[in-house]
């Protein structure tokens, strides 16, 4: 079972906060951030946390239903 | 000025009564390596210049700013700040970050956009009520961040010329004693803590009352934890955009192509903040040093375990590497990927505020008065961490 891990690049402004926070679950490539793998583990908070942080809310968590967990408004 | 000189340049290089970026940065940028320098106070550290070097510190993990706590950090004044979640890594940055990050995402924030675009309207009908000249940091520059900020926070708004204090001694760089620094950082908690015992009695909705909740019921941050993330958001979240508003307005002034421009295509106003937030230095020097975990090549030069670099932003955002014309402000500009807000985990937790904030006040006051101009001598901020008029007469 796994999560997955998404990031709009529309959005994503590359401010760092994502590959800061994890970066062995976010990379940022030039202008923008990208997960390393679209696939993490269940329950890693700091995917949760880094969805939270994300000023442009460009960061979107889903369990192994596909239901969306984070952001939480 | 060579990679083997050694002895470190005295620091900060750039006036503190004008907005232009000090011509060594430029001279800085081109050498290879990274420099030597030393502020008023501290030891010695290296300065990034460059674009790449700049996201390279701010944004790796090898690069810390807790460490700087047991440190004699290189600084402006005696008086060591300890700059609370500034002063914090993961994963203790991350957890107090998560509970104030949801009040300052882009959503959340535009929501008030239609507030401040009537505060803008209503400062601007009593600016043009009174007559020119008019001080623009008084009646227009402070009050739109400041109003924001107290009603978001859960501060009174009529507090404000006590907060104005504390928080002017809070940035400043003067030679504040060390014994000055703390009194008045002793009195801002004093003052926040009163509130948040206000708003234990009676709840609000507000972010303060939110804050208090994350303690009170699921122990999220200690208490002093609570009263300095309540300080910092109220200090940091007004003397910047205050500060930004005039500059801005200086800045366009200075560039008239750029201001009719803007004048005659107002949707051109998001880019033209991005353009402003790159190309206006805010700060007198770089502060908040990065500490090395561990041994790390930046731009050529080998820092050690336990050194420390300091980043010019205003440098680095005018890197020709990075942004074609580094040195034109153009308001056009597209993919301006600049560091005004910062990088990494430190990124401004209220640049979508920010961002919002200078678009509703720039654009309603070069709106309303196409002949804006300034009325009179400025005084500016000095011995400050940002620089930018305290007093700026214009007329319209």
């Amino acid at each position: 079972m796994s999560w997955q891990l998404h990031i709009d690049s529309g959005r994503c402004i590359g401010s760092g906060m994502c590959a800061g926070t994890a970066p062995d679950l976010f990379v940022l490539d030039g202008d923008h951030s990208h997960p390393v793998s679209e696939q993490i583990a269940e329950g890693d908070e700091r995917a949760l946390e880094a969805a939270g942080i994300c000023p442009m809310v460009a960061i979107t968590v889903r369990d192994a239903d596909g239901k969306e967990i984070a952001p939480r408004d | 000025m060579t990679a083997t000189d050694h002895t470190p340049l005295a620091y900060p290089f750039n006036s503190s009564r004008d907005l232009a970026l000090a011509d060594t940065y430029e001279l800085v940028r081109e050498t290879p390596g990274l420099l030597r320098v030393q502020l008023p106070y501290g030891e010695p550290a290296w300065l990034a210049t460059r674009y790449a070097d700049a996201r390279l510190v701010l944004g790796d993990q090898r690069f810390s700013r807790a460490l700087a706590l047991g440190r004699d950090e290189p600084r402006s004044s005696e008086g060591k700040r300890d700059s609370g979640i500034l002063s914090m890594d993961p994963p203790d940055h991350t957890r107090l970050r998560s509970l104030v990050a949801k009040a300052f995402t882009v959503r959340q924030v535009e929501k008030l956009r239609p507030r401040i675009r009537e505060l803008t309207s209503t400062l601007l009908d009593e600016m043009e009520a009174a007559g020119p000249p008019v001080d623009l940091v008084d009646r227009y520059a402070l009050p739109i961040p400041v109003a924001v900020i107290c009603r978001l926070l859960g501060v009174p708004q009529e507090d404000r010329p006590r907060f104005r204090a504390w928080s002017d001694a809070a940035l400043s760089t003067s030679s504040l004693t060390a014994e000055e620094f703390d009194r008045n950082r002793d009195e801002l908690r004093a003052y926040m803590a009163q509130l948040i015992t206000a708003h234990r009695e009676q709840p609000q909705d507000d972010l303060m009352t939110a804050l208090i909740e994350a303690r009170d019921h699921d122990d999220r941050l200690s208490e002093l934890e609570l009263v300095d993330l309540c300080v910092g958001i109220l200090v940091a979240g007004h003397e910047t955009t205050a500060t930004q508003i005039p500059n801005f307005v200086l800045t366009l002034l200075d560039h008239p192509g750029a201001l009719s421009l803007l004048c005659a295509e107002p949707t051109l106003i998001t880019n033209a903040v991005e353009e402003l937030l790159r190309f206006v230095p805010l700060g007198s020097g770089a502060g908040q040093p990065r500490y090395a975990k561990e041994d790390i090549e930046v731009g050529g030069t080998l820092v050690r375990a336990g050194e420390p670099v300091l980043v010019a932003i205003g440098a680095a955002n005018r890197d020709a590497l990075r942004f074609t014309e580094a040195g034109t402000l153009d308001i056009a500009r597209s993919g301006n990927a600049h560091l005004g807000f910062g990088h990494g985990v430190h990124h401004c937790l209220g640049a979508p505020l920010a961002r919002l904030e200078l678009q509703e006040a720039i654009g309603a006051l070069v709106a309303r008065f196409p002949g804006l101009h300034v009325a009179g001598d400025i005084t500016w901020k000095t011995e400050m961490l940002v620089r930018g008029p305290r007093v700026m007469p214009v007329g319209w």
